[in-house]
């Protein structure tokens, strides 16, 4: 079994009429995670989109165990979770269903009983009937973070996973991406904290 | 394999079309069901409008007989329209859509469910209480049947219009004008076809041939518009 | 040949420079012979009298209106297919141009029915359909500007364009179809046969029209490169 592994060659992208990025290129292998850094407007988050799929790149490729993502994104995309600056909880649901659907969304068939375990994990146990409209900020990241406890996908695209989090929401996902990690999952994270288990490389944009 | 070499057993979910379908269409259904105003703001707006135009043009039965069918078929269409929005906006503003697009569910399926369920939620409820309007205007049985069977056929057709209209404005600057403008003339041959086919009975002919029009008119959208909105909704994601 | 050198924004900027001159030029030497023939050489109608001719304006613009539409839709599958930006930019320069002659064919055509049919207006299939068409435009301009990212906004308007192009032919049939069941087919080109002179003023207008459409848009997508290159070195070494 041949270990999951993430590329990127040439990657150039621009937005309107500023050029965010040129000629960006990068490895993940399993087990590791890459850092992005960079200063606000340098493009951090169209690189991820980018990665991810949702924003055409001017020039470049993205490989997923060695194809290219644009020529066979089913693979990729069973593997991808991408998460953004916007949640895509909807209010009117409660987080219970909100993190269903998600998962159902990405072809994951979950118990009940696990659902319950995840969030009860992410400390929203007793208010996982509730709608997502009467939530904190906090804790509906928190689903996120449960959702990131169920989805067996083995590439993490995330965009400033830390927000909004409280110092043991913090370490709560520190010992997610930990267990991500061991499990030979990888990721590209946007962040500007310290996280536990260290980046294996840190990629700055926008010099 | 690619997805046997993924080392954390990602399901290899190919994704079919119908689990697309069937996942957005219970989840949109279960927001309106969760969130009922927008859908009797449709019908409130619709009965209102409706029962505005014999104060403007007066109540004599032969001329709101005569008018009725039209009427009522603009007053739908403009009910429809003001509830296009609602199918993407949202999603695009909390993040679902960029979600749904990176999903391994294939898009025309879970884009087909969204109008699905759109129509389910407007142009059906618009269908079924076109009839009552229908004889505030004085309207025959014949007549409220083919008008009926006209919205029914037609609202469909509607919604998938809109759909792509209102998937090429997300984000864009002007909202609701610029979708008026996108969509309404667009909207021009089902209105002509399915008010000609109430009016069509109303004068004594066969209301078959434009509801025959309006079937193939469906088709031809089922057909060609989900890819059109599929293909809008990636550019929105851009 | 390479016909992607001729697709860089910055060789063809050139090229539509030199270019644009002799489309105008052509157009006002097809202009003038057309507006000769049309209201010197060709006949007066037995029927309409002098009123006729203004067919020599009215008939080349709605050609041109439906013509245009459907290059710029081509022009909008081809930024779409290849990702070309030019071709994006010459889809949003012809729109004007079309809105216009879409216009002016309405306008002339409302001259045209006062004193022929006794009224401005006709609900007739192809006025009807021709105001639909002016409101396609007037949606796609309106959908190209609407976007901070202006290559946003070319995708988007580029496929509306598409769905606007398979829709025309069903709007038309529509209303024709609406038209013949309502009010009969009342309106109709005089049923004589058209004097050769009249085809050939027609003609000559039209292609006159075609011409000034090349120039115009030409001279508009140069006005759009520039703006959206305007940070790029060579812009710049235009301005010193």
């Amino acid at each position: 079994m041949s270990a999951a592994r993430l590329s990127a060659r040439g990657l150039a992208c621009s937005r309107g009429l500023a050029r965010l990025f040129r000629d960006v290129s990068f490895e993940v292998g399993a087990g590791e995670w890459l850092a992005l850094r960079g200063a606000n407007g340098s493009g951090k988050t169209t690189l991820l989109r980018c990665v991810a799929g949702l924003t055409r790149v001017d020039a470049g490729e993205v490989f997923w165990d060695g194809e290219s993502t644009r020529a066979d994104s089913g693979a990729f995309r069973a593997n991808l979770l991408y998460a953004g600056h916007l949640p895509g909880i909807k209010d009117d649901l409660s987080a219970e269903e909100n993190l269903q659907g998600s998962l159902a969304l990405r072809g994951v068939a979950v118990s009940t009983k696990a659902i319950e375990g995840a969030l009860a994990e992410v400390g929203l146990a007793k208010r996982r009937r509730l709608p997502a409209r009467r939530l904190s900020a906090g804790q509906r990241r928190r689903i996120g973070l449960a959702r990131l406890a169920l989805d067996p996908a083995a590439f993490w695209a995330l965009d400033e996973p830390l927000t909004a989090l409280d110092d043991e929401g913090q370490r709560l996902f520190g010992r997610l991406l930990e267990r991500h990690l061991a499990a030979g999952g990888l990721a590209l994270m946007a962040t500007h904290h310290d996280l536990a288990p260290a980046p294996a490389r840190v990629m700055r944009i926008g010099e | 394999m690619n997805v046997a070499a993924a080392p954390m057993g990602a399901s290899p979910h190919p994704g079919s079309f119908a689990a697309g379908f069937a996942w957005s269409f219970s989840r949109d259904l279960k927001l309106s069901v969760r969130h009922p105003g927008e859908t009797m703001l449709v019908i409130a707006f619709f009965v209102l409008v409706a029962s505005l135009f014999p104060l403007g043009v007066g109540a004599e039965p032969q001329l709101l007989q005569r008018i009725g069918p039209g009427v009522i078929w603009v007053c739908a269409l403009l009910a429809a329209f003001l509830s296009l929005p609602g199918m993407f906006a949202s999603d695009y503003a909390d993040g679902s859509l960029e979600q749904m697009t990176l999903s391994p569910l294939p898009m025309p399926g879970w884009a087909s469910g969204k109008i699905a369920a759109h129509w389910v939620a407007t142009g059906l409820p618009l269908t079924v209480l076109s009839p009552l309007l229908g004889l505030q205007y004085g309207l025959t049985a014949d007549t409220l049947l083919a008008l009926a069977c006209a919205l029914a056929i037609g609202t469909p057709v509607l919604s998938l219009l809109g759909a792509a209209c209102t998937a090429l404005a997300l984000g864009a600057r002007g909202g609701g004008m610029l979708l008026a403008l996108l969509a309404l003339p667009l909207f021009v041959p089902v209105l002509v076809f399915g008010a000609g086919a109430a009016e069509a009975q109303a004068s004594g002919l066969s209301a078959a041939p434009h509801l025959s029009i309006l079937g193939a008119g469906l088709i031809l959208a089922v057909m060609g518009l989900p890819p059109a909105v599929c293909a809008a909704v990636r550019i929105a994601m851009d | 040949m390479n016909w992607f050198f001729f697709a860089s924004p910055s060789t063809f900027y050139r090229l539509a420079g030199r270019m644009a001159p002799w489309f105008f030029a052509l157009a006002a030497v097809l202009g003038a012979a057309g507006l000769y023939v049309g209201l010197v050489v060709a006949p007066t109608d037995a029927q309409q009298g002098e009123v006729y001719r203004i067919i020599f304006i009215h008939v080349p613009a709605s050609w041109m209106s439906m013509f245009i539409y459907f290059v710029m839709a081509c022009y909008g599958a081809v930024s779409l297919t290849f990702n070309t930006r030019l071709a994006a930019m010459m889809a949003r320069a012809l729109a004007p141009t079309g809105a216009m002659f879409t216009f002016v064919a309405l306008w002339t055509g409302s001259f045209w029915g006062r004193p022929t049919w006794g009224t401005y207006w006709v609900w007739d299939a192809r006025i009807t359909s021709e105001l639909v068409l002016l409101f396609l435009y007037f949606g796609f301009i309106a959908l190209a500007n609407a976007f901070e990212d202006p290559r946003r906004g070319d995708r988007a308007a580029a496929l509306l364009a598409l769905i606007g192009l398979v829709n025309l032919p069903i709007i038309y049939f529509s209303v024709l179809w609406w038209n013949t069941l309502h009010q009969g087919s009342s309106v109709k080109l005089t049923g004589s046969t058209m004097h050769i002179a009249m085809l050939w003023g027609m003609l000559l207008m039209a292609f006159s029209f075609w011409m000034y459409s090349i120039g115009a848009s030409l001279t508009r997508v140069r006005a759009i490169i520039l703006d959206r290159e305007r940070r790029t070195h060579w812009v710049r070494g235009l301005a010193t």
